[in-house]
């Protein structure tokens, strides 16, 4: 317990992975690894994860039981098309991309603009861990455990005006660093948005790490949007700008495809994409083989509407999509 | 009739067998790593198998369709006219590579919700076309004999020009289905595009120059 109570984290709020690894370093710091010959736990395997998932956190959403996708699928599937549009281009490619230093500009309709580093973007919030569910747009999904600070709580800070009714987000967009950009596949750099109240729900995260660890570069590193209940294409990567606007922003796959790709994309069952069923998915998790993986019926919110479905109250969400 | 000389050249025999060796490479090498996946948790098909696994035996089967039509631009080009002996298999086996596309996408991609095919075929284009694509070559496998291309006639080679069909509707079928990136169909497009336009210019030309009437 004592351990645990030193991690500053509820002893529910964390996997079996996050405890081994800290459990490792801070013996480590301590000096005690080798007397308690705790390197030799390294090589066994850990134990099958058993997330723990108290009634309010089931309840407001932040961490669900379901089986997690391993870190190895999280980290080398991924759509960041700044790397090239194969699903394991980001994790070949994305080594080049340097997060240090790392400069965020927040801006726009807000009392107290700035520049500031990523350190003091984030001083003071206490990084939390949540698991989410992950709907991709194409048709598959994973359970990914985040780390980071609810994205209100960031923005506050800058205290939007009345004006600020919608935040805007802008990707890192160097051709240098990013081999992607220079192929012309979408309108650089990448841009999304959120509803300001969207921007302001606690589930909406700004996310620094996963599984325990810090972001690596094809997950968006140093800094990303995790929106749970959109498509993952809401969550931006490598983020440099955040803006308070006034009118809806403009996001890069609507510019794309308008037809396809709404301001919104709330994961809905309801809606199919133009070109494909969106009424349900394939889950990328667990270890065991993917082969014959079961395919799932895609909920509503992707399952967090008991939590965010009275943002679009009186929306026609087929309009709205 | 006689039958037609039994007496199979060695040349034609051993290409024959490379030829069917390399046409199954592909699969045999898709159905190690399934094995691998299945029974030892390998990675070797990437953190989504069932994608993989359709995407490659898709891909493979337009290669081959590709093929199969470069033949005749090769014949003519080169005038080995011994390449046409090898059109009907590779022909074959990409029927065969389409045919194991569409049974991974019903068998392990939708699985329990197979019955969505229907809505698929009538509602997503992409999916409209490529099942048309994999429809049409259905009649172009079942007379690819000997026996039907003698009780066809004339009207074998009739039949057999719906090939060129197919392979417009299985390059529209990739094009379709990726989000923004369209090079890799684009590249389809373009080969398909030669050996289709090279078809209608040689017949253009046979139509206006009396001289070269064949």
């Amino acid at each position: 317990m004592r351990l645990r109570e030193s991690l500053h984290i509820p002893a529910d709020d964390i996997t079996d992975e996050a405890v081994y690894r800290d459990r490792r370093r801070i013996l480590a710091a301590l000096g005690l690894l080798p007397a308690l010959g705790v390197a030799g736990c390294s090589a066994a395997a850990p134990p099958p994860s058993k997330v723990v998932v108290t009634p309010e956190q089931a309840k407001s959403g932040f961490r669900t039981a379901e089986e997690q996708t391993r870190e190895l699928d999280a980290t080398t599937y991924n759509n960041f098309y700044e790397f090239g549009t194969n699903k394991d281009d980001p994790s070949n490619a994305a080594k080049t991309l340097r997060t240090k230093p790392w400069t965020v500009a927040v801006g726009g309709h807000c009392a107290k603009p700035g520049k500031l580093s990523l350190d003091d973007l984030l001083k003071g919030i206490a990084p939390q861990e949540r698991i989410y569910r992950m709907r991709c747009v194409e048709g598959w999904s994973m359970v990914i455990p985040w780390l980071g600070v609810p994205l209100g709580d960031v923005l506050k800070r800058f205290e939007p005006t009345a004006k600020a009714k919608y935040v805007a987000f802008t990707s890192l967009a160097d051709p240098r660093q990013m081999p992607g950009v220079r192929a012309d596949v979408l309108d650089w750099p990448y841009r999304e948005g959120l509803r300001i109240d969207e921007a302001m729900h606690p589930l909406t995260l700004l996310a620094t790490g996963l599984y325990g660890k810090a972001l690596p570069q094809q997950n968006g590193a140093p800094l990303r949007l995790v929106v749970p209940w959109k498509y993952g294409f809401k969550g931006i990567k490598s983020i440099i700008a955040i803006t308070f606007v006034e009118n809806m922003p403009k996001t890069s796959w609507n510019m794309s495809q308008p037809s396809e790709y709404g301001f919104f994309s709330n994961v809905n069952p309801a809606v199919d994409h133009p070109r494909w069923s969106q009424k349900t998915e394939r889950r990328i998790a667990g270890s065991a083989s993917k082969l014959f993986a079961e395919r799932i019926p895609t909920l509503p919110f992707n399952g967090y509407a008991e939590q965010v479905a009275s943002l679009y109250a009186g929306m026609d969400l087929k309009k709205w999509f | 009739m006689a039958k037609p000389k039994r007496r199979a050249e060695p040349r034609i025999v051993v290409a024959k067998a490379l030829l069917h060796l390399a046409a199954l490479t592909p699969l045999a090498i898709l159905l190690w790593q399934m094995w691998a996946v299945a029974n030892a948790g390998s990675n070797a098909l990437g953190p989504d198998p069932v994608a993989e696994i359709e995407h490659r035996l898709g891909l493979w089967a337009l290669r081959l369709l590709m093929i199969t039509l470069a033949i005749t631009p090769l014949r003519q080009l080169t005038g080995w006219t011994v390449l046409v002996r090898f059109r009907r298999m590779l022909g074959l086996y990409a029927f065969a590579y389409a045919s194991l596309h569409f049974a991974a996408y019903l068998g392990l991609d939708l699985r329990g919700y197979w019955t969505q095919i229907f809505e698929d075929i009538a509602k997503r284009p992409y999916i409209t076309v490529g099942f048309l694509a994999w429809l049409l070559l259905v009649p172009l496998a079942i007379t690819s004999t000997t026996g039907w291309i003698k009780r066809l006639g004339r009207n074998w080679a009739r039949l057999h020009r719906l090939v060129y069909a197919v392979a417009v509707l299985a390059v529209l079928h990739f094009w379709w289905l990726v989000k923004s990136d369209i090079r890799e169909p684009a590249l389809y497009a373009g080969i398909a595009a030669l050996l289709l336009g090279w078809r209608a210019w040689k017949r253009w030309r046979v139509r206006t120059s009396p001289a070269a009437r064949a």
